[in-house]
């Protein structure tokens, strides 16, 4: 049996023994686990191009999450509410979004090979810039129009930013309720729809296309594809994936912590993708949707589990940050080894 | 001695650090104090670059599992805190034990980075962080004594911060200091950070180390020439690991604290870009380019904080220097990438 089938029993085995351990109750953890679906579930789905591209795991998602976030700061100062705020946000975004997708393809073009590091790189990098933008570029060079969301020196964004004219403009429409457990449907199909919109895309021409650089560049050059037109598109498709994502995500919270809800977007994103049996070479919609729900049943319970077992909650939760980087090392590894293993 | 591209960065940060002593000047900060500062940071943080060079000269790139020879140092510092040694044989001791820690480490991170070749950066960040959470955990239950490193509440688990007022803070820092009218020399320091770098320097003029440059330099030709190449590799990398050990704890005695947890989290970005502002090119990386690049770097890390501050905004210099950090690091991925291609 191949190693990466293994990492799906794995979690299951990992979150069952969780939940034992937590005595959470499993209605709660299955609301839980619904309410992640929606919130992660199409930021998990923005790594599979690239994946099939051949780029490896995307973790400049993060630039895709910001892009929602420069949207949303942009209404919030704006003072647009409600759902036309929203869409308008949404369309900022998307904006920002393609160009900085492109901007990404064209970095990633010269970085063959080391697509994966350089994508962490510009992540910091960006969350840097984003980070300075908004802290030290209120206020001095971007006009306070929002005074309410203005730091009391005058200069910078607060850390928390309510989004309660968008709060869960999505997650009301055709809502369920069986027993204890809530189910958004509107949202649910709304992430389904998006995984279908992705299988299409695998199967459609560009989606081919995209395999065939993914599975040798080389030969698809040789065959007279634009290698370097192709990449840029998967990478903008995947930051705009990653950006609507992002913009569920927040729509789902209420709020915003400004300077850090995006952060880890891309590991926990990567984390769930692999979990769901996915490689760094290959992935596709059932990874995600499984990923999502072992990930995050294990994510939820480990740090009651670790109240309960080691009468210190903290455990749980280093046990979930070393669950998570673990992964992805862990299939880094396996993943390089088979590759080796291919060529020799 | 360096070209084209590489140098346009350096030229970037000399232009940029140029740009701050002017800032500095206009704004009545004293840049004798400001340099002095980026000296005393250059031995304080330059062991923990001079760790990247070993495995960057056997060719197994730049260490980003930095944070798996950090732990071991911080093992050691804790074991001796635990003990209640101090002062300078406090700190030895400390460094003893890192030595052994890191040896440990670095055997088994080398084991499996054998597996790996080639890709070994994008695997060290995963390595490196994946293994903070490991340690977190066991600063958490580990079965340590000294009541000074504990939670005060609850007796249980080491403290995120570990001051070491009690044990060896700044004995180092402390020992034989001139002072020459402003500036203030740790010549102890400075001594302790040459000797390892002449050791490191001394190591590449032995059989071993001249063998490690070749397996960096082509590692079929060195196979063929009858070089053990998983040896020296595993050699290599025992040996970076060992000396971010020694770095980490320099750096904590320097700064007095020892900080457990996720603090390490994020260590090898800024060693990272040092080594690579001082021109760093892979197995061909000199000592003396790793101390222009901790030197060039620090001072841009000691400039920025005191004109952020004098701006009124303390807490965009931190926003700046991750700036600067990764800025420098994008710039040699970018560049190194296009000279493969040539």
């Amino acid at each position: 049996m191949k190693t990466y089938r293994l990492v799906p029993l794995i979690f299951l085995l990992l979150s069952s023994l969780g939940l034992v351990f937590s005595e959470m109750s499993p209605s709660f953890v299955i609301n839980e686990v619904i309410t992640r679906f929606i919130r992660d579930g199409v930021l998990v789905l923005a790594l599979l191009v690239p994946i099939a591209a051949g780029m490896g795991i995307n973790f400049a998602v993060t630039i895709g999450a910001m892009s929602a976030q420069v949207g949303l700061l942009v209404v919030i100062i704006m003072q647009y509410p409600g759902l036309a705020g929203f869409f308008i946000a949404g369309f900022i975004s998307l904006l920002i979004a393609m160009v900085l997708g492109y901007i990404l393809g064209r970095a990633l073009n010269r970085v063959k090979g080391r697509e994966m590091i350089t994508t962490i790189i510009i992540g910091f990098l960006g969350n840097g810039i984003y980070q300075f933008i908004f802290l030290a570029g209120y206020g001095t060079f971007i006009k306070p129009l929002n005074q309410e969301i203005l730091l009391s020196r005058g200069i910078g964004v607060r850390n928390m930013v309510d989004l309660i004219s968008y709060r869960n403009i999505m997650d009301k429409i055709w809502m369920l309720e069986i027993g204890s457990i809530r189910i958004p449907l509107f949202m649910i199909l709304l992430v389904l729809t998006f995984c279908l919109l992705i299988t299409y895309l695998m199967n459609s021409r560009l989606g081919q296309q995209f395999k065939v650089v993914g599975q040798d560049i080389n030969k698809a050059e040789t065959l007279g594809f634009n290698v370097n037109r192709i990449r840029i598109q998967a990478m903008v498709i995947s930051t705009v994936t990653a950006c609507l994502g992002q913009l569920f995500y927040l729509q789902n919270m209420g709020m915003m912590n400004v300077y850090t809800a995006h952060q880890n977007s891309d590991i926990f994103s990567a984390a769930a993708l692999l979990a769901g049996g996915a490689t760094i070479k290959q992935a596709n919609v059932r990874n995600v949707i499984i990923g999502v729900f072992l990930f995050h049943s294990l994510f939820i319970v480990s740090p009651q589990a670790g109240q309960n077992l080691f009468g210190n909650a903290a455990l749980g939760e280093y046990f979930r940050s070393f669950v998570a980087y673990g992964t992805i090392a862990v299939a880094l590894i396996f993943n390089l080894r088979e590759a080796k293993r291919a060529v020799h | 001695m360096l070209k084209g591209r590489q140098n346009a960065a350096q030229i970037i940060i000399l232009f940029f650090l140029g740009l701050m002593v002017l800032l500095a000047w206009h704004s009545g900060l004293s840049n004798t104090r400001l340099l002095n500062d980026s000296l005393v940071r250059l031995f304080m943080n330059g062991i923990l670059v001079l760790s990247l060079l070993p495995m960057l000269k056997v060719g197994a790139g730049i260490n980003y599992g930095l944070p798996v020879g950090i732990q071991a140092g911080l093992l050691g510092m804790c074991a001796a805190v635990n003990y209640r040694l101090t002062g300078i044989s406090g700190l030895f001791a400390a460094l003893l034990f890192a030595c052994i820690g890191g040896v440990l480490f670095g055997y088994a991170y080398a084991r499996i980075l054998n597996l790996l070749k080639g890709k070994e950066e994008i695997a060290g960040i995963f390595i490196g962080f994946a293994f903070v959470f490991i340690m977190s955990f066991f600063w958490a239950v580990a079965p340590f004594s000294n009541a000074g490193m504990l939670w005060p509440i609850g007796g249980k688990g080491l403290r995120p911060t570990i001051g070491l007022d009690n044990y060896f803070s700044k004995v180092l820092n402390k020992l034989w200091v001139l002072n020459l009218g402003d500036i203030i020399l740790p010549v102890g320091m400075g001594l302790f950070f040459a000797l390892l770098c002449l050791l490191l320097y001394a190591f590449y003029k032995t059989k071993i180390g001249i063998a490690s440059t070749a397996v960096g330099e082509n590692e079929n030709f060195a196979r063929l020439s009858g070089i053990d190449v998983e040896r020296i590799r595993i050699l290599a990398i025992i040996l970076s690991t060992v000396l971010a050990a020694v770095g980490i704890c320099i750096y904590a005695q320097s700064y007095g604290f020892v900080e457990l947890y996720d603090a390490p989290l994020m260590m090898a970005f800024p060693a990272a870009s040092a080594i690579l502002i001082g021109g760093s090119m892979g197995a061909g990386t000199s000592i003396i380019q790793v101390i222009i690049g901790t030197f060039l770097f620090q001072s841009v890390y000691v400039y920025t904080g005191p004109i952020a501050n004098t701006l009124l905004l303390p807490e965009v210099s931190e926003i700046v220097r991750v700036i600067i950090v990764n800025g420098i690091i994008l710039y040699a991925l970018l560049y190194e990438g296009r000279r493969e291609k040539a």
